[in-house]
């Protein structure tokens, strides 16, 4: 394998390479006994811990509910954020400077904040100035965290979706006498959506991962939250925490796998204009670049 | 109208946002130090050293910080007995463990940033070093490490701007920072919209200028292609 640093191996390389490749594994190994060492001492490995997750009950009365939790508290987040971030994103691309500057204050200032301060902004709102039960007071707070944080993202992620199309497009659109919200409606957002659908599957997976603070600071009984009760149940702490993180792992795996293949379908289709906007640019435009717009799908 | 903040002692608003820039600055250099090795083995001409590299990153990545912070606390700190050299001190003891949890997770972050970086640099670059008779050491350090520090400032700026907002979740396990202190507040006084604001006014000064100066500087150090 050849790379910008380095040539294919010749026999001198070959070997260095095998020797640091027999240290790597000593090292890995060494670390691997530790970690098997500490969970033995600290009778972590027990059979009696790992069984509950071997039977139906500790599933069906907590892991797998607190799971829909999560999912339908995400699943919420997007199908709301969805819409409000297309509006944010097209106002912030108005030509009239009275809508352009208030999407764009809207936007950057929701994207500067942390989403556990707007969910327990959010909760204490709905405790005071709502009739909200205290039941679904946790749901509505995340949701409406995450809905706030999101929609800010998404909004982003629209407007690089619209600049990332050929220029082209609406000169052409505007040469065959459409209206600006022709343009917008029947020629730059239908593309624009293809265009984006990798990015809106990936920044599911940061809507997933972060429904897990309303587990923890507000009591929404998500996965994380009933792993706590799980765990209180069977006293098993670390194995709770190892099969949901796998549980996470694994539902994230398959949501980025599915964006990077909806990533290189796109890329490989003939019809569409062959813009996409990437899995990796949702990372960017989730660090919230105040003032700046590096790294969005715009510039490349 | 800001009376109610001077009730507040321990910590105080101010002391509450130091927190939060301790948590940023000693998990910023953290995870900068092991995401830099991470890289170095993402890009490294070992198989295995890659294979670890990714894997690594894909596993992280994939988990919520939340466990990742509630996990240092109630595994390593619980059950494993880690005490992170404050065996007394608890306020210290959750700070390193937040900021350990905090370094695990941003890493992974810091290394795709920093792979992204070494692959914008085209191929082409280190073949014409060659061709000009540099040898290894020259072809990294004059050729292709600066062009890719350059490139690299950006995407390093947005991680260390989601680091900021990420270490509120600190407040999972306790650390006294500035998202903890809004909780007590918010659920104790009246002025719920005011305090909403002030913390998020101070969350705005804390990213808008690393933002900007980080902007600036990615933007005048850009290599032109």
């Amino acid at each position: 394998m050849t790379s910008v640093l380095y040539d294919a191996p010749g026999p001198r390389a070959k070997r260095r390479n095998v020797i640091l490749s027999v240290v790597f594994v000593a090292l890995l190994v060494l670390l691997l006994w530790w970690v098997y060492k500490t969970m033995d001492d600290k009778g972590q490995l027990e059979w009696s811990l790992w069984k509950p997750f071997t039977q139906s009950e500790a599933w069906t009365t907590y892991l797998l509910p607190g799971l829909a939790d999560t999912l339908k508290a995400a699943a919420l987040a997007m199908v709301i954020a969805l819409p409000l971030g297309a509006v944010l994103g097209i106002a912030r691309m108005s030509d009239h400077r009275w809508v352009r500057i208030p999407a764009a204050v809207v936007v950057e200032f929701f994207r500067a904040i942390p989403v556990l301060l707007l969910m327990l902004f959010a909760n204490e709102f709905f405790a005071r100035s709502t009739d909200v039960s205290s039941e679904d007071r946790p749901l509505y707070a995340v949701v409406t965290g995450l809905v706030l944080y999101n929609a800010s993202v998404l909004a982003e992620v629209v407007r690089a979706g619209i600049l990332s199309l050929p220029k082209g497009q609406s000169e052409a659109a505007q040469a065959i006498g459409l209206r600006k919200s022709q343009v917008m409606t029947n020629i730059l957002l239908p593309q624009a959506v293809t265009a984006m659908l990798p990015a809106i599957v990936s920044q599911l997976v940061v809507i997933v991962k972060d429904t897990a603070l309303g587990g923890v600071m507000l009591g929404f009984t998500e996965l994380l939250n009933s792993r706590g009760t799980l765990a209180a149940n069977y006293a098993n702490v670390i194995p709770s925490f190892i099969v949901v993180a796998v549980i996470y792992i694994i539902l994230n795996f398959i949501l980025t796998s599915f964006a990077s293949w909806l990533e290189g379908r796109l890329r490989r289709s003939k019809r569409s204009t062959g813009a996409v906007l990437g899995v990796e640019d949702v990372d960017d435009l989730n660090a919230a670049e105040v003032g700046g717009t590096f790294g969005t799908g715009a510039e490349k | 109208m800001f009376d109610f903040i001077s009730d507040y002692d321990d910590p105080t608003l101010l002391g509450a946002f130091w927190m939060t820039v301790k948590l940023t600055v000693f998990s910023g250099v953290g995870s900068l130090i092991w995401g830099t090795l991470l890289a170095a083995m993402r890009v490294s001409p070992v198989p295995l050293m890659r294979w670890f590299g990714t894997a690594y990153v894909n596993i992280v990545r994939n988990i919520p910080l939340t466990v990742i912070i509630v996990f240092t606390s109630l595994g390593l700190a619980d059950i494993f007995g880690m005490t992170m050299g404050a065996p007394d001190d608890f306020a210290l003891q959750g700070f390193r463990l937040a900021v350990l949890g905090l370094i695990a997770y941003t890493a992974a972050f810091v290394c795709e940033a920093l792979r992204s970086g070494i692959n914008t640099v085209p191929v082409g670059q280190a073949e014409a070093a060659r061709a000009i008779g540099l040898n290894f050491t020259q072809v990294l350090s004059l050729i292709v490490l600066p062009q890719a520090f350059r490139s690299v400032i950006g995407p390093l700026a947005n991680v260390l701007i989601a680091l900021t907002k990420n270490t509120t979740v600190a407040a999972t396990i306790g650390v006294a920072e500035a998202a903890l202190l809004m909780k007590e507040m918010i659920e104790n006084e009246a002025q719920t919209l005011l305090i909403g604001a002030v913390f998020a006014f101070g969350f705005v000064v804390l990213t808008l200028p690393t933002g900007l100066i980080l902007n600036w500087l990615s933007k005048r150090l850009a290599v032109k292609r």
